[in-house]
């Protein structure tokens, strides 16, 4: 079996006194969707920045794509290939969509081509913005002030910058936090449909119902210990699983 | 054209590639009240290239620019660390250090100024002005604008998309005392004379004036502050004494309608619109 294209050993990373990642070890296989889930305050998010580098772990190694990111700075593992959402979304107060969809390109075109107007010069960042508001269905705001635009909206532009950059590894911190049913349903056929085409996804999500539609394989975290890992099957009926969730039988 | 409406003229173009360098930095976020030392730089390196050394002016001010370009980079690495208020005090401790370093430098004549430049023609700095301010304008439809909006917008997010915020940053530094290496050498060569005290704290705080006045989301806005900022004051002469009060009292009023600046990002896409319906 390949090398998996995330991998964590052994990490653990504390604030003063108070672990919000002991010891964890897990993997992502490429082409996998995998979730992490847990209770508020088990470490999901910190796991998160931890991987693309907003934080740095205390001990205990980060590889992607076989290489060691564990000291890298985040803009240089966004690049590498792991780019990310926020729980909180983190737009540019700014921009309009289709020019969060321009920015968010940062390996492409050498400093000439960025620096004149991209409509001159840059073709292919163009292409590839287009392409994203396609997929992501957001062409009749694409001039909107992305701010402005309605939560499940604002959350759509987020993946849609994050995708834009062409990662590897997609990290959705939270996707449908605050959405209806209906678009729920929406966001997760176009994570399948960005799986079939070959990408990986991590997520944190807490909308158990969505997380056993969506994933293949799925990680328990609770005070940021790993309490049980695999299919979203066996999750179901772990009962350390259950515990963790809805508080241990007297 | 008198000389009085040239000289205004040329004053105007001056203060617009000094508004501009302000502008080019606090398009990601910063904010810089020591612009003037870059000023400095230029306007007395353009002077020396040329009145000792002989270099014909526009080369002199392309070196002045370069000199000054690496200058703001060099500047913008302990930047990094600063934020807000803090990175507005520590420019302006780099301004004064600027100043005072060219009131104790004898081989530029110290306290008693440098003069023997040719005086040029206010057509000559419009033209710079023109060059600059175009540059300014295709920057801005750029992705790498783009990059430093998104700097100024939300730095952590950005980094973690992928964004350089570190280059952006120092980028915007090493361009902003550039061109205000350019605004240095055209006003030593347009006044002929020049002393440590024209580049003082207050030229500082003309140029962001300028910027807030005229608009600080789109390059025009310096422009226009930079006209308001030299001309009005000289249509207010009838006040007499008055007349700073008046002006002083006028831009409260302008800040108070219009927040964001005579011209902003919003108003240009009205325009823009308008002419696509069209």
């Amino acid at each position: 079996m390949s090398a998996p294209l995330l991998q964590l050993s052994d990490v653990t990373k504390s604030f003063g006194g108070i672990k919000a990642l002991s010891g964890l070890s897990c993997e992502v296989r490429q082409g996998q969707i995998v979730g992490v889930i847990g209770p508020n305050g088990a470490g999901k998010t910190t796991l998160f920045n931890v991987i693309t580098g907003a934080y740095r772990a205390n001990s205990g190694d980060v590889n992607f794509d076989r290489q060691p990111i564990t000291h890298w700075r985040p803009y240089r593992i966004a690049r590498a290939g792991a780019v990310r959402t926020f729980q909180n979304i983190r737009l540019f107060s700014s921009m309009t969509v289709w020019e969060h969809l321009l920015v968010a390109q940062p390996g492409r075109g050498a400093l000439w081509r960025r620096a004149l107007p991209t409509r001159w010069a840059d073709g292919a960042a163009i292409a590839r913005a287009e392409e994203v508001l396609e997929f992501f269905g957001l062409k009749d705001v694409r001039n909107q002030i992305a701010r402005s635009l309605s939560y499940g909206t604002q959350r759509k532009v987020e993946m849609a910058r994050a995708l834009t950059a062409n990662p590897r590894l997609l990290l959705l911190d939270e996707p449908v936090a605050g959405m209806n049913h209906d678009e729920a349903e929406d966001i997760r056929r176009l994570m399948l449909r960005l799986r079939d085409g070959g990408l990986t996804i991590l997520l944190i999500e807490h909308d158990m119902g969505f997380v056993m539609n969506l994933c293949d394989y799925l990680y328990v975290l609770d005070f940021g210990v790993l309490i049980a890992k695999g299919l979203p099957a066996e999750i179901q009926s772990d009962p350390i699983v259950m515990d963790a969730y809805l508080g241990k039988e007297a | 054209m008198s000389t009085y409406t040239a000289s205004l003229l040329a004053d105007v173009g001056i203060l617009t590639l000094g508004a501009l360098s302000v502008y080019v930095i606090l398009a990601t976020g910063q904010l810089s009240l020591g612009n003037a030392g870059f000023m400095a730089i230029g306007a007395y390196l353009a002077s020396y290239l040329t009145v000792v050394a002989g270099v014909p002016l526009t080369s002199a001010l392309v070196i002045a620019a370069l000199c000054s370009g690496i200058i703001g980079v060099m500047i913008g690495f302990p930047a990094l660390r600063l934020k807000g208020i803090f990175l507005a005090m520590a420019t302006l401790g780099f301004g004064e250090m600027i100043r005072s370093l060219f009131l104790n430098l004898e081989i530029t004549g110290g306290a008693g100024g440098f003069h023997g430049m040719a005086h040029v023609s206010v057509t000559y700095v419009w033209i710079w002005v023109g060059l600059i301010l175009v540059l300014v304008w295709l920057m801005e439809s750029s992705r790498a604008w783009l990059e430093m909006r998104a700097v100024a917008d939300d730095e952590t997010a950005a980094n973690l998309i992928g964004l350089n915020t570190t280059m952006t940053k120092i980028g915007a530094f090493g361009m902003s005392a550039a061109v205000a290496a350019v605004s240095g050498g055209l006003f030593a060569h347009h006044h002929v004379y020049i002393e440590p005290g024209n580049f003082g704290f207050e030229r500082s705080i003309d140029f962001v004036l300028a910027v807030i006045l005229g608009g600080s989301t789109i390059g025009a806005g310096s422009l226009v502050g930079a006209a308001l900022l030299v001309l009005l004051p000289e249509q207010l002469r009838a006040l007499d004494d008055w007349r700073p009060a008046a002006f002083g009292a006028l831009l409260i009023i302008v800040l108070l309608i219009r927040r964001q600046g005579i011209l902003d990002r919003s108003l240009l896409r009205r325009f823009t619109f308008r002419k696509q319906a069209a």
